[in-house]
């Protein structure tokens, strides 16, 4: 196109002898030219701030339950990036150890919450199958803890996502009992209600949750569960998904693939 | 109009106005704006400092290790992974500097041997794999390799190996009885070698007529266990034999 100006500039011209070096001049101006609109365009569009439109939005995560490796570093990032308390027994995500004897008895543990990885090993011997689970809020469609609270403290956001507002919880634990997925504690130091928010300030900024982020074998993938072009899409596409306690009717965001009966 | 209504509409006028009013003053700010909750509440939650920078954030300043990471086997392994948190190491890089896991303890979190671990996951057990050599004197974590194609059946097979060294068939190599393809040693579980399918398999040395020394027992392959293969009485990398 710059050419074709050029061209239609020089025949008004009519100066054959500076053609040449007119259009050698077009030639190292229109890359330039091109550059400078290039440039302009992507400060334009990084300085137009769109805000955030959660209407346009609804996650979920997929976790693939056979590449689970069980080194906690989920745990230890969802610790640092949301400054979880550091003692036991307070996890906003945690990783659980399932060992299945060959009598089919199951022993499940999680020693603190996986966060150092697992130093003891299962003994081999009268082994049927072992695995880890990584475990969340399932951020549920039909959430009971939002039910149950007797001050609207907790609410599912538009783009699905189940938070708790820390000014209004009066720190009653019923929705800690209501969950049934054990994915709500009652903070000590506020003595109130949290838990999972999809790293909810990540979101909205366009990053990743710290848990997938960190993943280092990939096993949690997030996404939008609407859209037919998501990694989470593509996850539950090409794989069998199951949810946890789906007859509970809690409609779970968590959807998680080559899951075990076993797993509650 | 009549009192009555009179009376009722005015008592209907306080009670809503009342009720405006007190929901005026009860209802918190914010309430209801995007549902059935403090819009405010989901403006502190977007509040929140972030702590991870995000894998993208390391190129800007490390183009060379990132670009040697994303070609090597730990490309899904992210930056913050090992190196933790960096948000606050992008802003001023000096005054936060990153530390990274050096010693041993570090990587056994994910390459330890764990049963629970999936199958083929790259584990070792820390106990016997060059003890108390720190992982980094020989693994460059940033382009880790596999570990070589091993040259010896042993090296996997190291249980029938130890058994095979103590029997009456330890001179016999593997590949006499298991045809192995080279491929095997690559992708050992897609590849694997065969496994002898005839009870005329262990006559070509263990017959009445098979050619060999004369050490080797025999028997009468006509009346010897006919209904049976040989290995299903017979362990063939220890076979019990006539002492």
């Amino acid at each position: 196109m710059e050419e074709q100006e050029c061209r239609a500039s020089e025949c008004a011209q009519k100066v054959s002898e500076g053609r040449r070096e007119f259009l050698h001049t077009c030639s190292l101006a229109a890359p330039l030219l091109l550059l400078g609109l290039r440039a302009a365009a992507v400060e334009a569009w990084a300085t137009t701030d769109a805000p955030y439109n959660p209407r346009e939005h609804s996650y979920g995560m997929g976790v693939d339950v056979s590449k689970c490796i069980g080194c906690g570093r989920c745990v230890e990032a969802c610790k640092n990036e949301n400054d979880v308390p550091r003692e036991p027994f307070y996890f906003r995500t945690w990783v659980e150890r399932y060992v299945i004897a060959t009598s089919r008895e199951t022993v499940v543990d999680s020693p603190d919450g996986g966060i150092a990885g697992f130093p003891t090993k299962p003994s081999e011997k009268g082994l049927l199958r072992t695995f880890f689970v990584p475990k969340l809020c399932n951020q549920c469609a039909n959430p009971p803890c939002v039910q149950v609270c007797p001050v609207g403290a907790t609410f599912a956001t538009e783009d699905g996502v189940v938070l708790v507002d820390q000014e209004y919880c009066i720190g009653c634990r019923y929705c800690v009992q209501a969950c049934p997925y054990g994915a709500r504690f009652l903070d000590p130091r506020t003595h109130t209600a949290d838990k999972c928010t999809f790293c909810y300030h990540r979101v909205v900024r366009g990053l990743l949750p710290a848990c997938v982020e960190v993943c280092p074998t990939g096993a949690r993938v997030f996404g939008e569960v609407q859209q037919r072009s998501s990694p989470l899409a593509r996850f539950t596409r090409f794989n069998k998904i199951l949810t946890l306690k789906p007859y509970l009717n809690t409609k779970p965001k968590v959807y998680y693939a080559n899951l075990d009966e076993e797993v509650r | 109009m009549p009192q009555q209504l009179k009376r009722l509409l005015v008592l209907f006028a306080v009670l809503t106005g009342g009720i405006a009013v007190a929901r005026h003053f009860l209802l918190p700010e914010t309430f209801g704006e995007r549902g059935h909750y403090r819009a405010a509440a989901v403006t502190a939650v977007e509040k929140q400092p972030i702590r991870y920078a995000g894998r993208e954030a390391c190129a800007m300043c490390h183009p060379e290790v990132v670009a040697a990471h994303s070609k090597a086997r730990h490309e899904t392994v992210a930056c913050e992974v090992c190196h933790g948190p960096a948000a606050a190491h992008t802003e001023s890089p000096t005054e936060n500097p990153l530390a990274a896991p050096r010693k041993r303890g570090y990587c056994p979190l994910c390459h330890g041997y764990d049963p629970s671990r999936p199958t083929g996951f790259p584990q070792i057990d820390p106990v016997t794999h060059n003890p108390l050599k720190p992982c980094i004197t020989c693994h460059q974590p940033h382009q880790p390799e596999p570990p070589h194609v091993p040259e010896e059946c042993s090296a996997c097979h190291g249980e029938i190996a130890r058994t095979k060294a103590v029997s009456r068939h330890a001179l016999l190599a593997c590949t006499q009885c298991h045809k192995t393809p080279v491929q095997h040693k690559v992708t050992p579980r897609q590849v694997r070698p065969d496994k002898p399918r005839t009870r005329e398999f262990c006559g070509g040395c263990h017959a009445q007529d098979a050619r060999g020394p004369q050490e080797i027992p025999r028997v009468d392959m006509e009346t010897h266990g006919v209904r049976y293969f040989c290995w299903q009485c017979h362990y063939p990398h220890q076979p019990e034999g006539g002492g």
